[in-house]
């Protein structure tokens, strides 16, 4: 199996897609000619020419208004939002229009839109280039929201979301282009509903999305090496829907939970889950259920202060610990 | 130059969209139990002179006055009314009401109640229309109000950067909600801001059908062609208030509406018509009460018709259909 990075298997889960079906085109901001601002989309232009890979202007309402207007027609846009951030010029797209069209039109309609962006802060980017919003959008039926952690996992739920005939908000992390992981080579398709235990562990459950699980998997690691203690790891990779019935199942064997999100836990992917588990496998707890995510201010500039934000291993490591400590 | 089964057609258009509202209107105010809505009566000659010139497989996005628009386009009076009384045998099966009607096998995009939400969905259809290599045009309705959101400024620039069959159909109704239109448009023409992005403005007498189709016609010769967008502006009346049930007398005058009134797309079709002997009186009355009769049989039907199960609540949140369905 190839190693490669995120980069990689974006860019190469696209480039089969638009081979293998003439109606998936892209479309966003600087993804032609300059290939994307974190080049996930490098080469396209080239092999797949201007009717198939068509720069906008900054208009990101338009990117997804216009993406919808397509998708409706039938064609499969892949459209990309700069940073997440920038998705907030077009809330109004993706939550009234994307999500709802197919529900409110008696479902004689579809929306096939993928909507490929990144989060994530750590490059001293600051306040309004340095979120993780995902959150936001997940909250709302009608949209599939996924947040995939590993290469190979990326490429194949991008590949999935493009085929999906539903609209799909696919989140990056702008910290993790250059993750290295496992890619099957060929047709890689990986389903859009189903977490997956990444490590398995009898001691605690840690559930993570995107940066988040890369921390729980290293948390692991250090607690199985320093403290003997064997961790579970569960990386959702969808986050809606949700698949509660693996995280549940991990926590009735493990009576623990640590989760893990770089994002703000307040009415976070963490609150969701910390709710599924209380629903699901209250009995089965032999601690509180922790979190661990970013610090809730918006992100500062200064290098410290940034360090202090984002959630970190050790402090996974610690709350993991507090818990065997009673 | 405009054929008898033409002038039937918009004659037969405009009145079956009045009689609708007038109905419709009459239902809601004898407590039947349908939602409100935002009629149409008074801007038919907009509609029907855009759409008598597009063909089937022609896409239109439409506004939250979108009834005129859908019955147009061809999308049956008996289905938009049973979506009316939230019926399930509809155009959308009682998940959209008033604001959601859409009918996609008449290349009608849905009746879309967020202000400018529609806009860029017809500049993504022309957009597919390109990709896909067809010589389909879509329209995009909206009103004044929604010249103002940035939708419109950015799917009008786009359009035209990219050439894309799509014609921008603004009814000046001069009334956003309440707020009258020179207190929100600097310009004394909206079309004079089709400038600003390089493409033809034309100010169109939104109350004369024939002055609409007109002009209409050129811009869907002129995007099929691969010339681009036009703005059309239509300057029009809604003869009743933002919605069904709100006074507009509270911001504007008797005599305005008087006005108005006095210049009514149909009055003036049928003495045009009958002034220059294109149609005679009997056709006009002929197509009257089939209109009438179309209309009746819309509302027996929608009474008639089952109201979703509630077990059809979760039903198509995620869809997942073949392609072909779409491609009628």
């Amino acid at each position: 199996m190839a190693i490669i990075t995120m980069r990689e298997a974006l860019n190469q889960a696209l480039r089969e897609e638009m081979q293998r079906d003439p109606e998936v085109f892209i479309m966003g901001e600087d993804i032609g000619v300059f290939e994307g601002s974190y080049k996930v989309t490098a080469g396209l232009l080239r092999e797949f020419g201007e009717k198939r890979v068509i720069d906008t202007p900054i208009v990101e309402e338009f990117i997804v208004g216009a993406g919808i207007g397509a998708a409706m027609m039938g064609l499969r846009p892949v459209v990309e939002i700069m940073t997440i951030n920038f998705i907030l010029l077009a809330m109004d797209q993706v939550v009234n229009h994307a999500a709802k069209i197919p529900y409110m039109f008696g479902g004689t309609v579809r929306v096939p839109l993928t909507i490929r962006t990144p989060g994530g802060g750590g490059q001293q980017l600051t306040a309004q280039h340095s979120q993780n919003l995902e959150a936001l959008f997940a909250h709302v039926p009608g949209l599939k929201v996924v947040a995939p952690a590993l290469p190979g996992d990326a490429k194949g739920m991008l590949k999935a979301a493009i085929r999906d005939d539903n609209p799909v908000l696919f989140i990056e992390n702008i910290s993790m282009y250059n993750t290295r992981g496992e890619v099957p080579e060929g047709e890689y398709l990986v389903p859009l509903d189903r977490a997956e235990v990444k490590r398995a562990g009898s001691d605690i459950t840690l559930v993570g999305h995107s940066k988040g699980t890369l921390l729980a998997l290293d948390a692991a690691r250090r607690l199985a090496e320093e403290d003997g203690i064997e961790a579970e790891v569960v990386d959702l990779r969808s986050l809606r829907p949700l698949d509660r019935e693996t995280i549940i199942a991990s926590v009735k064997k493990t009576s623990r939970a640590v989760l893990v999100e770089e994002g703000w836990p307040t009415y976070g992917v963490s609150a969701e889950v910390s709710a599924s588990i209380m629903e699901g496998a209250f009995d089965y707890l032999d601690a509180p259920v922790r979190r661990v995510g970013g610090k809730e201010v918006p992100m500062p500039y200064s290098k410290p202060l940034e360090n202090a934000v984002i959630p970190r291993v050790d402090e996974v490591l610690a709350t993991v610990r507090s818990l065997f400590k009673r | 130059m405009y054929t008898e089964d033409l002038l039937k057609l918009l004659y037969q258009r405009m009145v079956l969209i009045r009689t609708f509202e007038e109905r419709f209107r009459s239902l809601v105010e004898a407590g039947r139990p349908l939602g409100s809505g935002h009629l149409y009566a008074g801007q038919e000659a907009v509609a029907v002179g855009v759409c008598a010139n597009l063909r089937q497989q022609d896409w239109i996005a439409s506004t939250h006055r979108g009834h005129g628009h859908c019955l147009a386009k061809g999308v049956e009076a008996r289905l938009m009314m049973a979506e009316l009384y939230g019926k399930v045998t509809s155009t959308n099966k009682g998940k959209g009401g008033s604001m959601h009607i859409t009918d996609m096998s008449k290349g009608m995009l849905g009746v879309n109640p967020i202000v400018g939400g529609g806009i860029p969905h017809a500049v993504g259809a022309a957009l597919a229309s390109r990709v896909l290599g067809t010589d389909q045009v879509a329209v995009t309705f909206f009103g004044d109000g929604a010249s103002n959101q940035g939708t419109f400024h950015e799917s009008l620039n786009l359009a035209a950067v990219w050439k894309l069959p799509c014609i921008f159909v603004c009814e000046n109704n001069h009334y956003a909600e309440s707020t009258p239109v020179e207190y929100s448009v600097a310009v004394p023409d909206i079309a004079l801001r089709a400038q600003g992005y390089g493409v033809p403005g034309v100010v169109v007498d939104g109350q004369d059908v024939f002055a609409m189709y007109d002009a209409v016609q050129s811009a869907v010769e002129r995007a099929r062609a691969g010339g681009g967008p036009t703005l059309i502006e239509a300057k029009t009346y809604r003869y009743y208030g933002h919605f069904l049930g709100d006074n507009p007398l509270r911001y504007r005058s008797k005599e305005e509406e008087d006005y108005y009134h006095e210049r009514d797309c149909i009055l003036r079709f049928r003495e045009r018509v009958l002034r220059e002997e294109l149609l005679t009186q009997q056709t006009l009355d002929d197509i009257d009460t089939q209109v009438k009769a179309t209309i009746e049989e819309a509302v027996q039907f929608a009474e008639a018709a089952p109201l979703p199960d509630p077990q059809e609540l979760y039903s198509d949140v995620y869809v997942s259909y073949p392609l072909e369905q779409l491609r009628a």
